[in-house]
């Protein structure tokens, strides 16, 4: 398992540069956008990778919830703050790739605000986290992160609501795409779900090596002969 | 009357018993409404055309801050006496704490709203197009949203470090979808056009939350 890991790491570089060639290079010129839009390449798939690792989020507070297991926790854990940077690229791409193609900075249109109610509520999971001093946090956050999956779909109805009634300008576009792009977007998406899967592990790892040295502390404290604690 | 319906009874007696004699929050927390309510008018003075389209993001932003300073204090007596130890050994069922303090907490809220209400049509010279009795219905379903996260969340930062600025950071953003259900319902009723989306919105939302929150209280009570 652990010798998986460079090889993994290995696979994922090469699969970074691929896409990252293949996203600047590669891929034809949009017709209308021009080269700008291959932030696209970036956009996208940090977005769907970011409701993966928000999903596996739920899943394992769940787990957490049912069964009470250490490892869930540190997933729900693991996959959150990952979860929150991939969103953070999206909501920081998103206006780099508006502003020169559609002359704004920020719409209130339906991907882009129900992305920053998804990011509000995870980064206020993580303040939970960060903030919360008992030692039952994992039963609290998971409790919020329920709660947070739970609001998601009031999210997107309301807002694809408030937007049916008060049309905006739509950033991403839909209609169809060429097949060409579509495959350097499904390559980036492969890349970066790798690489997200490979910080996650990498953080998994770090956290149980921490709460391992944690316990050895307060077991340390708890034996050590009274008048003698360091 | 059954036994769980009954400890809420009694529970929520208690607590606005305990309210009526002290009057602790109450007295901060009516000015405090009144003082935003001034602050928002200086702030934002339109006409009586626009301020049909605004109002009901002004005044839902101020209940939402009198409703967080309201929120803040709810456990407070409880913490200050034991009182949740004591209920956590007894064989009360957690839910009957948690509803009985949801509904103390909305009826504190909705007498905070009662009294900024008359203000804000005051100052903003409102008058709604729409049936004013709709707008009754979304001030209690929306109150209901805030107050059941409301007390839920506070009951979860109970034991963090800066608890009183915990309970917004995990109140709002989750409220959001509430939050523009209720503003657009409102601004909808008072311009006279049909909020039903809006109120199926809240309605469901009201459903979910509460159940949610009547189904994890138990959990989040004994982790605390």
């Amino acid at each position: 398992m652990k010798r998986l890991f460079p090889i993994l790491g290995v696979v994922t570089a090469a699969l970074l540069v691929y896409a990252l060639y293949m996203a600047l290079i590669g891929a034809p010129t949009e017709q209308t956008m021009g080269n700008v839009q291959r932030i696209f390449y970036y956009h996208v798939p940090s977005a769907w990778t970011a409701f993966v690792l928000f999903f596996v989020n739920f899943g394992a507070s769940l787990v957490y919830l049912v069964k009470r297991k250490a490892a869930a926790d540190m997933v729900a854990l693991v996959s959150a703050e990952v979860g929150v940077v991939f969103c953070t690229v999206v909501l920081v791409t998103g206006p780099i790739w508006a502003r020169p193609v559609w002359g704004i900075w920020w719409t209130w249109d339906m991907r882009l605000t129900s992305t920053l109610v998804l990011w509000l509520i995870y980064v206020s999971y993580l303040f939970l986290r960060r903030f919360s001093s008992s030692g039952e946090t994992p039963t609290l956050a998971a409790a919020l992160a329920v709660l947070g999956a739970l609001c998601v779909p009031f999210v997107y109805f309301s807002i694809w609501f408030f937007r049916t009634q008060h049309p905006q300008p739509v950033m991403g576009g839909g209609g169809s795409i060429d097949p060409r792009m579509l495959h350097v977007l499904l390559i980036n998406w492969l890349a970066f779900s790798c690489f997200a899967f490979l910080v996650c592990w990498s953080r998994y790892r770090l956290e149980k090596l921490q709460r391992e040295v944690d316990q050895a502390h307060a077991l340390e404290s708890l034996m050590a002969p009274r008048g003698s604690v360091r | 009357m059954s036994a769980p319906a009954g400890i809420t009874r009694v529970t929520l007696l208690k607590d606005l018993r305990l309210e009526w004699r002290s009057k602790d929050a109450s007295n901060s927390m009516l000015f405090f409404s009144l003082l935003v309510v001034v602050v928002f008018s200086f702030s934002f003075d339109p006409s009586a055309e626009e301020s049909r389209q605004i109002a009901g993001g002004l005044i839902w932003v101020a209940f939402l801050f009198a409703a967080v300073v309201a929120l803040n204090q709810t456990w407070a007596r409880e913490i200050r006496n034991q009182v949740l130890d004591a209920y956590r050994v007894s064989p009360a069922p957690a839910n009957s704490l948690f509803l009985a303090k949801v509904v103390g907490n909305f009826i504190f809220v909705s007498v905070l709203e009662a009294l900024m209400t008359p203000l804000f049509i005051a100052f903003y010279r409102l008058r709604s197009i729409g049936p004013a009795w709709q707008l009754l219905v979304v001030a209690v379903l929306g109150t209901w949203a805030l107050v059941v996260n409301g007390t839920f969340f506070a009951a979860m930062s109970l034991r963090t470090r800066s608890r009183e600025i915990m309970l917004p950071l995990l109140l709002f953003p989750i409220s959001l979808p509430a939050i523009l259900a209720m503003v657009q319902a409102t601004t909808a009723i008072l311009n006279g056009e049909g909020a039903r989306f809006w109120m199926t919105l809240l309605v469901t939302y009201d459903l979910v939350f509460t159940t949610v929150c009547l189904l994890l209280f138990e959990t989040v009570l004994h982790a605390e």
